[in-house]
């Protein structure tokens, strides 16, 4: 048995709450009663082998994919059956980050970040630029990057673009999907303390999907694995006692051994 | 005054030093009216002012961004400002936002409209220009990877050309049949209107025969399938451009043009006179049912005409531009796909070059080849 147990409501107030959830594709099932809660003001590291849902979780969560079963609230709210504009209004709320940034290759940096802006707010449209303009220096941009288009960054600079779009409503709760992959070791250092910082300003939660032990190590909170179509939370050390075999491997493998060492 | 989401309220102590206490939640949903109202504030007279920000409801980034700006503003007024009343959780996001900075000065140009206009027409002159010599040796590396295949032929991609011809032919057929059937009865019902004042019904038939052999036939035939085809290479090779898996190719030593290029380019110049063929056959079909609905003339009438009318080199000017046409089409497809770069975007834009260059080129070429035909009395 786990040494820890998630399906007891949590004493924390959780900003997303997930019950029971199942997820096919065909014959094949990805999770099968999985529950999970995210506490406000936490970054929660969402790690697994491949194949094992996290992006499927990830994309459930936003409502992308509808899953089988299960129930999913995200502030409070039942995701399903939602009227479109409580939908709207909720999605305002949540900021993501895709893997790639997925800037809108027709816009600029600056525009790419002014869309979330007009789209839900009615600011004046000056006052609007500035604020894109702030988030964009957050972001850890240089100040000429706002007239940028996608094809002139490289992809460090994307991610930091695609975080100022998630970041331009202030929203609750920021989703990133694996934000280090194709980082350089200084650049994905760089992030992980770029994440913190802002998490910390902004009082952000985090719902992270991520490969990269070395931001799981320093900047997670807790850190939820996906084994046996379930999901175990804890924090680093939890993990660490943990003896099933994939998550031992995880944590005591030489990556995992390294990190922790860089850590400490 | 009715409770606003944010406002500020001031007041002024004894010994001259405002005090401006911020109140409410200062977020995006009142930073629509907060910043007109901060825009139009100003304290009279001088004196050092207090910023309070510690009664706050709640602050956001763009909340955080305003109090920065209107500080600096009594700053650049003249006024000390103390910032120091503020709540932990608020000093990190206020400090970060101060951190930003203002804006940078931007020099203004001067634009003279037309200077501008001069600078466009010089520079769109130019790349045409440009793009005309860089079609021209994309056309010779073509050239040369043709004469390299015919050399070494093991190396030409069999398969890949007969997935194009029937990609670009074999699935053009009903749309290019029906569209020539279509005109090839437009035709003769228009020829029919006018020829009947002369009572010359019969020379429809001639009509027919010499305009959709020589030119509608294949001029049909090749905008056709510059928009089919011509842009389906553009989308396909410039996807594989922004998927990177034309860098593959180069990085596996294989060659773009020998792989990507020449199997299309062949395709099509197999395909094309195939299709103008048909395309002439359906156009005259057209015309004769026409002809035989509104001008009774039959079948055998129309087929005996028709022999009269035109002879074989008739025919050969039309099909012999097909091939020609064909690899233009193709050349202009591929080029323009391998110039995609990066975005999703210009896939899109080069897609629409693409058809619009080639189906350019088709008619420029058409008429180049006519000025030809007349001198050589074809």
């Amino acid at each position: 048995m786990a040494p820890f147990d998630d399906t007891q409501p949590d004493a924390q107030d959780a900003v997303i709450r997930v019950r029971g959830l199942v997820t096919r594709f065909g014959p094949q099932v990805v999770h099968d009663g999985l529950d999970l809660d995210v506490r406000r003001g936490e970054v929660l590291g969402v790690v697994g082998g491949s194949g094992t849902g996290k992006s499927v979780l990830l994309k459930e969560i936003l409502g992308l994919i509808r899953p089988a079963d299960g129930r999913i609230e995200l502030l409070g709210r039942d995701t399903a059956d939602l009227p479109e504009a409580e939908r709207v209004a909720l999605q305002a709320r949540t900021g993501v980050l895709f893997q790639n940034g997925a800037l809108f290759s027709s816009m600029t940096v600056a525009q790419n970040v002014m869309v979330p802006l007009r789209e839900h707010t009615d600011l004046p449209a000056a006052l609007a630029a500035e604020i894109a303009r702030v988030k964009i220096a957050m972001s850890g941009l240089p100040p000429n990057a706002g007239a940028k288009f996608p094809s002139e960054l490289s992809g460090g600079m994307i991610k930091r673009a695609g975080l100022a779009r998630a970041l331009a409503l202030d929203p609750d709760i920021l989703f990133l999907d694996e934000p280090t992959a194709g980082l350089d070791p200084i650049g994905a250092a760089a992030f992980d303390q770029l994440i913190r910082n802002l998490q910390r300003s902004l009082g952000l939660t985090v719902f992270m999907v991520t490969h990269d032990l070395d931001s799981l190590t320093s900047i997670c909170d807790r850190i939820a694995v996906l084994v046996d179509k379930k999901i175990r939370v804890g924090t680093l050390e939890e993990h660490l006692r943990d003896s099933h075999p994939w998550i031992h491997d995880y944590f005591h493998g030489p990556r995992g051994r390294a990190a922790r060492h860089a850590e400490s | 005054m009715a409770r606003e989401r944010a406002w500020l309220e001031s007041s002024r102590a004894g010994d001259g030093e405002w005090r401006l206490t911020a109140l409410g939640h200062w977020d995006l949903k009142a930073a629509g009216d907060l910043s007109g109202t901060l825009d139009r504030f100003a304290l009279d007279g001088g004196g050092a002012v207090s910023l309070d920000l510690s009664r706050l409801d709640a602050m956001d980034t763009v909340g955080a961004y305003l109090l920065s700006t209107l500080s600096d503003r009594l700053k650049a007024a003249g006024h000390g400002v103390d910032l120091s009343a503020i709540r932990p959780e608020h000093a990190a996001l206020f400090d970060a936002v101060r951190e930003v900075g203002p804006p940078p000065v931007e020099r203004a140009e001067t634009h003279h409209p037309i200077l501008d206009m001069l600078e466009r027409t010089g520079r769109t002159a130019v790349d045409g220009l440009r793009e005309g010599r860089d079609l021209l040796s994309f056309l010779g590396l073509i050239t040369i990877t043709f004469g390299r295949l015919i050399v070494n032929p093991r190396r030409l991609r069999f398969r890949s050309v007969m997935f194009h011809i029937e990609q670009t032919g074999l699935n053009a057929l009903p749309i290019l049949g029906l569209l020539s059937f279509l005109i090839g009865v437009v035709l003769a019902f228009q020829g029919a209107d006018q020829l009947r004042r002369f009572g010359a019904e019969l020379f429809v038939v001639n009509l027919l025969g010499v305009s959709i052999l020589r030119e509608i036939g294949i001029l049909m035939t090749a905008i056709i399938v510059a928009g089919r085809s011509g842009s389906a290479f553009t989308a396909q090779i410039g996807t594989m451009k922004v998927n990177q898996e034309v860098d593959a190719i180069s990085t596996l030593g294989l060659d773009v043009v020998e792989l990507l290029v020449v199997p299309r380019a062949l395709a099509l110049m197999i395909t094309l006179p195939l299709l103008a063929f048909y395309a002439d056959i359906m156009g005259l079909f057209g015309g004769a049912v026409m002809s035989y609905a509104t001008l009774d003339i039959t079948f055998g009438q129309f087929i005996r005409q028709l022999h009269g009318a035109v002879t074989l080199p008739h025919f050969v000017v039309g099909l012999v531009k097909a091939p020609v046409f064909a690899l233009v089409i193709a050349m202009v497809g591929c080029y323009e796909g391998l110039k995609v770069s990066g975005s999703a975007e210009s896939v899109g834009t080069l897609t629409t070059k693409s058809v619009v260059e080639s189906i350019f080129l088709v008619i420029v070429l058409d008429a180049v080849f006519s000025v030809l035909f007349s001198f050589l009395r074809l």
